[in-house]
């Protein structure tokens, strides 16, 4: 494939990309939207691809060795502690999802 | 691994990326989204590994190691109070090896023969510079949050000249580059310049206007990361990117569009300068006293209430008095009071701040009143217990014009028969703004750590 063709394909996929980004984020409600930017903040992590494959080059020179390395590194920790936090986040969410039958559960303790 | 193989599994992990923001629609799905998310970013990893092979596959994963584990630590250890300035924190090192990307390629593709191509020159540019004032910015905003320097917004004459030159600094250099100037050094210097600018963008802001540019920042690294896929033409950083960039910059206006003012007067305007006058004026104009209660006495206000409103607001994240908060509510409800939490839509330091701490604290979801709720709510409300919160309720944002907040719309608790307000000191908040309300004769001021006053009042509610 030539490199325009390629090109084309990628403009093609990111203006789709701008839409669905907007039509997903549209439907989060405002009770999430911490948990959202946390969220949206470990997928960007995933320019950890972009520096292994920097890292990951034949023939590197010292200056790609040290850029790369200090780019995976900052990568992954982006990785890592953004699906944790927002694991932490949602964690507090999940565990009384059901908020009217928790309601409920803690009226029947009340009246028993 | 063939091209067409991994880019299929990248595929996947599109489709994870997808499902994981489609979860966050309700909060029954959002963790198992979050997982899935996860998931495919694991599988993304380790195709990206077999498709480079053998080569630095130790210098790869020590990189990993380090960067993974002072990622899992941090995030394990950090308080729920301190996760803004995490979130700040982790997308700043995103776009600053979105930033480090760019550099690698131009100094690989440089001693090539032939001038590169346009486009590709064109996503280093755009890379290097979002990601640096990314990176740059984001480290500012966590130092602010962590208070390892001062929140409140750090001005001085021509603030904006010097900005702007930094800012023109950096996009000439990158024009020479697009326009085929072969020179690595110009792209380091678009990065030294995009670097100061992002940390003297970002010093000025403060207060309510944090989560607005965390949000941005977190846009911003998107961007950075969609254009590393255009140099590295790998369709994953691309869509990935481009995804966070789209929904973050939407989050952004949505941000601004609740506090009734402009992103670029977020950016450039309001706080930075007209804060200092406007605060002397308020403070003149108000002039009145502030009546300060004992706990005891506001304890027999809240106990005799039929209805109370909760306010929270950043200082309740400082104090980490959520779990204290719905103990209180708790107490007063089984005195037969009626309880609710008002939620400004930018109280505390992020989008949904309180939502995340009140969850935390298991607040019964059906209590928590959005601004557009809670207002009419108001009239018929005993008492207001505003709790660390400050610029959300300041009247001034209805009345005074030259208030930096003028048109923001508020909670408005001075609708209600009486005011609490639990408060460190008179030290105007974190936007450095004077806030009327306190000299308000239907408000009385609580003193002291909002964990320590609400635990007084707990006990001498108790003891009724």
């Amino acid at each position: 494939m030539s490199h325009n063709t390629i090109l084309v394909f990628e403009v093609t996929i990111l203006v789709l990309a701008i839409f669905l980004g907007v039509e997903v984020i549209s439907k989060v409600p405002t009770l999430l939207h911490t948990p959202l930017m946390s969220g949206t903040n470990a997928i960007h992590g995933i320019v950890i691809v972009g520096a292994m494959i920097v890292l990951g080059l034949p023939d590197k020179s010292a200056v790609t060795w040290i850029v790369g390395f200090a780019a995976v590194t900052l990568a992954s920790a982006n990785v890592v502690g953004g699906f944790v936090v927002t694991d932490r986040m949602l964690e507090m969410f999940k565990k009384r999802e059901p908020a009217k039958q928790v309601d409920a559960s803690q009226d029947g303790k009340g009246t028993s | 691994m063939s091209y067409n193989l991994s880019n299929l599994l990248y595929l996947i992990t599109i489709v994870t990326f997808i499902l994981a923001l489609r979860f966050l629609s309700s909060p029954a799905h959002a963790r198992r989204g979050n997982q899935i998310g996860a998931a495919g970013m694991i599988l993304a990893v380790v195709v990206t590994w077999i498709k480079i092979g053998t080569t630095s596959w130790w210098a790869i994963a020590i990189a990993m190691l380090i960067g993974g584990g002072f990622g899992a630590v941090a995030a394990r250890r950090v308080k729920m109070t301190a996760m803004p300035q995490m979130v700040a924190l982790f997308n700043g090192v995103g776009g600053g090896a979105a930033s480090l990307i760019a550099l690698a390629e131009l100094h690989r593709i440089l001693p090539e023969p032939g001038s590169p191509k346009v486009d590709i020159s064109l996503a280093i540019v755009l890379s290097a510079l979002i990601g640096s004032i990314s990176f740059a910015g984001s480290m500012v905003a966590f130092a602010k949050l962590q208070e390892l320097i001062k929140g409140r917004p750090i001005t001085y004459p021509g603030q904006q000249f010097v900005n702007g030159g930094f800012i023109v600094g950096a996009v000439t250099a990158g024009l020479a580059l697009v326009a085929g100037l072969q020179d690595e050094w110009l792209l380091w210097a678009l990065i030294g310049a995009a670097l100061l600018f992002g940390v003297l963008f970002v010093l000025p802001i403060g207060g309510a206007d944090m989560p607005v540019v965390i949000s941005l920042l977190n846009a911003f690294t998107g961007l950075a990361v969609a254009a590393g896929g255009f140099e590295l033409e790998n369709n994953v950083l691309i869509v990935a990117g481009m995804l966070v960039g789209a929904s973050g910059t939407l989050l952004t206006l949505m941000m601004s569009r609740a506090m009734n003012r402009s992103i670029a007067n977020v950016l450039f305007g309001a706080f930075g300068q007209v804060s200092v006058q406007a605060a002397a004026v308020a403070a003149g104009d108000a002039g009145g006293s502030v009546r300060s209660a004992s706990a005891e006495d506001v304890a027999v206000m809240l106990a005799y209430a039929h209805k109370v409103v909760f306010v929270p607001g950043y200082g309740l994240a400082v104090a980490q008095a959520q779990h204290d908060v719905r103990q209180l509510a708790d107490l007063l409800e089984a005195k037969g009071v009626e309880v609710s939490y008002a939620i400004h839509p930018v109280a505390g330091r992020m989008p949904g701040h309180m939502n995340v701490l009140l969850a935390e604290a298991s607040v019964p979801y059906p209590q928590l009143k959005e601004m557009d709720e809670a207002n009419p709510e108001f009239p018929r409300t005993d008492v207001a217990l505003v709790v660390g919160a400050n610029d959300v309720v300041n009247p001034d944002a209805r009345n005074n014009q030259s208030s930096p907040i003028y048109g923001m719309p508020i909670l408005n608790v001075d609708s209600s028969q009486a005011v609490v307000v639990l408060k460190r000191s008179m030290n105007p908040g974190f936007a450095g703004i004077e806030n009327p309300l306190f000299y308000n004769p239907k408000t009385v001021m609580l003193f002291g750590d909002a964990k320590e006053s609400i635990d007084k009042l707990i006990q001498d509610v108790k003891a009724l």
